[in-house]
């Protein structure tokens, strides 16, 4: 039978890359001075497994390639060498080029062997050997024997390891005529016996004119060790010969051979030792996103749907409302078990996205003779697929804008009295509906003169007009704005700002920089967590019912005018105790008739977005649900202030506020804000 | 209550003069609504589904002729009152009001659904390519390429809309002013 | 029907291994490390372990050495699957117990044939 190995192929190339970042990342977080057992071995294994899929699999390059770097890394960990950022270069260069390797294979699109090749010169010279010497010995001439006589020992353990001589025998047996004699003459008296000792010895004549010696040690390769084994061939009319003690020689590899060196014997102390309990990592599962996408609209349908039947059991006749009760717990338990494991699938750590950051940053601060450090946190935090697809080229954008002219070089770092060594953090969290990711950098800030006097120039504002840092800052998303005397090879055209931020709002987020000169910068970028089931306030603002994050409510309260100062030119303020809160009727925002403008009769919901905490004017709370988030880009267009729509249980559409936008809203409505003193 | 389903389909293009490039079959249907005791037409294929007007939410802040978003089948469409686009008076929505889902294709390549709501609806015609004629030249400040081209039909004359021009871009301007024109032109013509 | 359980951190081998067996009429276990390998070798009652030896969180060596003080697998014929052609890995894995070897690369026939070897 036949087996079609090319089935396997995708799950292999698969694997193989994810290994190869385990490599990259492993190789990136490596102390050549200090070399962590626990990394180097999981950077070999990653190697290790690379080399034994590709030769399973019959990609002879790879495995070839694979083998010399597994055999420098299997030295590295055995202690018999030290590592030194040569090698780890090397190393990294060759994660490229396996990458190369097998995108080629994988395309089915031939490679060019020569960076392969290469590279391996280069390992071979470490290792101070040649690959191309193939050490496999063929099998020795020898005479054709009529038969063999064999005379074994049995080794006292070989049972208690599972080999079974009668099996071995039984080969035998298949290959000629067989005929055993049993020696018991070391059997102890009974008493003495142990069951799982082996005390016999035999001696076998097998008869047969087409077996080779090879064949023989191949029945007892596993036992030659332990037991000792005479064979000597039968040649036409001659007697078997006493036998001389068998060495224990190799079974014959398959594979050709690059020596490992003595000493590793000696040397070996990793795998004897039990490793300490890691967490397992996460395995990715790789879903039709279609399908996906399929069961996650089902989910919303049954979630309106649930509610829905909800409001008709409210007011049904009263014989059938147990069962109609019945049903909905159902339902209930349905969706939640449904909503569990989808949300499960879609949403991915971004650290799949962050993954990349460590080699850029070595790479890019190498060529930029910079020195700089990137801290990565939050990466387990979750966001949907598609939209960490989509903010992957953003981040990269924003990164290299830190790296090129946000950290200072050495020279200028220590003259301004920082450490040589810049620091850029990438942090990843969830707030409200959404995740916030910021990067932040302790380099130059933004030069706001050199900012301002650019949009002067590019008459982007008036020459008159004053500006906060803030909105000097924002500026630079404006469309054509770029600072950067000389146009940097590295981040491109300067500064495509304008682009990033577009790439943002088309997802429904937003991007805003926080800087301050000779400190440094921080990028925050907002995202919704799209297909979110949001836990929702339903809050009335006259005839519109909208939805406010649950996350987002800080506290509700109606207000007598008394806790309520009125600033001239600006917005009414809260006093709720030690903070001043600027109060946004919501009506106004909206255009809304409300039920009553008197502050007095309505009621103001404080919520919080970003760590300012505006109130809300509205007219009642209703109830809180939990809400499908359906996309208003879709067929419309973003709008500020709302993040997405819901279905209510009547079928009508509720709008869900996005907190952030409205604060917003108001504040460009309110340019004064007092802050808790 | 009216619904029609249709499935969409490659569309005729318009190429520079504002003539139609024709498919091999060269006769299209079109459906025929009414506003403002006009005719309009839009073909067939890119009508979804015709409903009668119910209420719709309202968008904040959303310029005049976007009245709103409705649930359609659990997707959020907006509802675009194209009286208002046109400059024609607004009026009161009536149960008689109909809402006409079309299915767009912006300028980004993107499919979108979008509803308008027209007076009523007229009826469906065949109409060869050849009998169509181009939307007249108008000066260059006026934008005319939201129209396919215009047809007479039973001696009045229909105007055809281009969806996709119309609705597919990332604003709605006022079209008002085109549209004045060419009633001018025709009532020219007819006289 | 006989029971073989499959110990291999890589996933393309796990399942080029559990095909080839299973077309042969083997049933199949399988595990990623020499941890889950025990806990499956615990809960079903396998004829055969066959084994990769590099593997996280508990190596095949340890594995085997883990095995063997389990009452139903004293007997049991354990094989490495291995790269290392050096004699050293042969050494500690007979010495934690292991039946034998089979050296990767291999094709699936030749696997079906020393499993058949050993199982008699």
């Amino acid at each position: 039978m036949t087996i079609e190995l090319s089935q396997f192929f995708q799950v292999f190339f698969e694997e193989s890359f994810e290994g190869l970042d385990v490599m990259e990342s492993g190789l990136l977080s490596l102390d050549p001075s200090n070399v962590d057992n626990e990394m180097i071995n999981s950077i070999f294994r990653a190697a290790h497994s690379i080399k034994g899929g590709s030769a399973t699999f019959g990609f002879a390059s790879v495995a070839e390639f694979t083998h010399v770097l597994e055999t420098l890394l299997d030295e590295v960990r055995s202690e018999i060498r030290g590592m030194n950022p040569d090698m780890v270069d090397l190393f990294l260069q060759s994660v490229d080029c396996l990458r190369e390797l097998l995108e080629g294979l994988q395309a089915e699109v031939p490679v060019d062997g020569a960076r392969a090749d290469g590279l391996r010169q280069k390992f071979e010279a470490i290792l101070g050997v040649s690959t191309d010497a193939v050490a496999s010995e063929t099998g020795e001439v020898e005479p054709v024997a009529i038969g063999w006589q064999i005379n074994m020992v049995g080794g006292e353990d070989i049972l208690r390891s599972g080999n079974e001589p009668i099996r071995m025998f039984t080969q035998l047996s298949e290959m000629g005529e067989l005929t055993i004699t049993t020696d018991f003459s070391r059997l102890p008296a009974f008493n003495a016996l142990t069951l799982e000792s082996c005390y016999l010895s035999w001696q076998l004549t097998l008869m047969a004119d087409n077996v080779t010696r090879a064949d023989i040690d191949e029945v007892f390769e596993w036992v030659v060790d332990e037991c000792e084994i005479a064979i000597e061939p039968i040649m036409d009319e001659s007697l078997p010969v006493a036998a001389e003690q068998v060495e224990a020689t190799e079974a014959q590899a398959l594979e050709e051979d690059a020596p490992v060196s003595d000493d590793a014997s000696a040397a070996q102390t990793g795998l004897a030792v039990p490793q300490t309990q890691k967490k397992a990592e996460p395995g990715s599962i790789r879903v039709d996103i279609d399908k996906i996408d399929t069961l996650i609209n089902m989910v919303g349908e049954l979630v309106i749907t649930q509610s829905m039947l909800g409001q008709i059991g409210a007011d049904f006749t009263f014989d059938k409302v147990s069962k109609l009760q019945e049903g909905l717990q159902d339902l209930e338990r349905n969706v939640q078990v449904l909503h569990e494991s989808v949300m499960q699938v879609r949403m991915l750590p971004i650290s799949f996205t962050f993954n990349r950051f460590p080699r850029m940053v070595r790479d890019l601060s190498r060529q930029l003779n910079k020195k700089i450090d990137l801290v990565v946190k939050g990466e387990q935090t979750e966001l949907d697929k598609t939209v960490m697809e989509k903010i992957g080229d953003p981040l990269v954008h924003l990164l290299r804008n830190s790296l090129d002219h946000g950290i200072e070089t050495p020279a200028e770092r220590v003259k301004a009295g920082k450490p040589e060594t810049g620091v850029v953090s990438l942090n990843a969290f969830h707030q409200g509906g959404n995740i916030i990711i910021q990067i932040n950098d302790d380099g130059a800030g933004l030069p706001k003169e050199r900012i301002l006097a650019k949009a002067r120039k590019n008459g982007i504002i008036g020459p008159d007009v004053v500006l906060s840092d803030e909105q000097i800052n924002d500026l630079i998303f404006q469309p054509g704005f770029s600072t950067a005397e000389v146009v940097s090879d590295v981040s491109g055209r300067g500064v495509g700002m304008d682009v990033v931020r577009r790439n943002v709002q088309e997802l429904g987020g937003h991007v805003s920089v926080k800087s301050e000169e000779g400190v440094g910068s921080t990028f925050s970028i907002s995202l919704p967590l799209t297909l979110a089931i949001l836990d929702g306030q339903l809050v009335r603002v006259g005839n519109q019912v909208y939805i406010f994050p649950l996350v987002s409510i800080v506290e509700s309260l109606s207000v007598g005018m008394n806790q309520v100062s009125t600033v001239a030119g600006a917005c009414d303020l809260l006093r709720l105790r030690e903070e001043y809160i600027p109060i946004i009727p919501l009506y106004d925002a909206f255009g809304i008739e409300p039920d009553s403008r008197n502050l007095e009769k309505s009621l103001i919901v404080v919520v919080e977005s970003e760590n300012t905490k505006v109130g809300l004017v509205v007219d009642e709370l209703q109830a809180q649900q939990q809400v499908v988030i359906k996309s208003l880009e879709t067929n419309y267009q973003s709008v500020e202030g709302i993040s997405g729509a819901t279905i209510l249980g009547d079928g009508t559409v509720s709008l869900i506020l996005d907190i952030g936008g409205i604060v917003t809203i108001g504040q460009s409505a309110a340019p004064m804000q007092i802050k808790a003193a | 209550m009216n619904t029609m389903q249709a499935d969409t389909d490659t569309k005729d293009t318009i190429d520079t003069a504002g003539s139609i490039v024709g498919s091999i079959d060269a006769v299209d249907q079109y459906l025929t609504f009414i506003m403002d005791n006009e005719e309009y037409g839009v073909d067939i294929l890119a009508v979804k589904e015709i409903r009668n007007w119910d209420s719709a939410t309202p968008i904040p802040r959303a310029p005049p002729h976007v009245r709103g978003v409705i649930n359609l089948r659990g997707t959020i469409i907006p509802i675009i009152d194209l009286r208002q686009c046109f400059g024609m008076a607004a009026i009161e929505y009536g149960p008689l009001t109909v809402v006409l889902v079309l299915q767009v294709t912006t300028s980004g390549n993107d499919s979108r659904e979008v509803g308008i709501v027209v007076d009523a609806v007229s009826d469906v015609y065949s109409l060869d390519a050849a009998d169509i004629k181009p939307a007249p030249q108008m000066s260059d400040q006026l934008n005319t390429s939201f129209i396919r081209g215009l047809v007479t039909i039973k001696e009045h004359m229909v105007i055809l809309l281009d969806i996709d021009n119309l609705l597919g871009r990332d604003d709605l301007s006022d079209f008002a002013e085109v549209t004045d024109a060419i009633k001018k032109d025709e009532i020219v013509k007819a006289i | 029907m006989t029971k073989i359980l499959a110990v291999d951190d890589s996933a393309s081998m796990r399942q080029m291994i559990t095909f080839t067996l299973k077309s042969a009429g083997f049933d199949v276990v399988e595990a990623s490390d020499g941890v889950e390998g025990v806990s499956q070798a615990r809960q079903h009652k396998c004829d055969l372990v066959l084994s990769d030896v590099n593997m996280p969180n508990m190596d095949g060596i340890a594995m085997t050495r883990e095995l063997r003080t389990l009452p139903d697998y004293k007997y049991t014929p354990i094989l490495m699957l291995t790269t290392e052609s050096g004699l050293d890995k042969k050494t500690e894995g007979k010495s934690a117990g292991a039946t034998g070897w089979i050296v990767k690369p291999f094709k699936p026939d030749q696997l079906l044939n020393t499993i058949k070897k050993v199982l008699g």
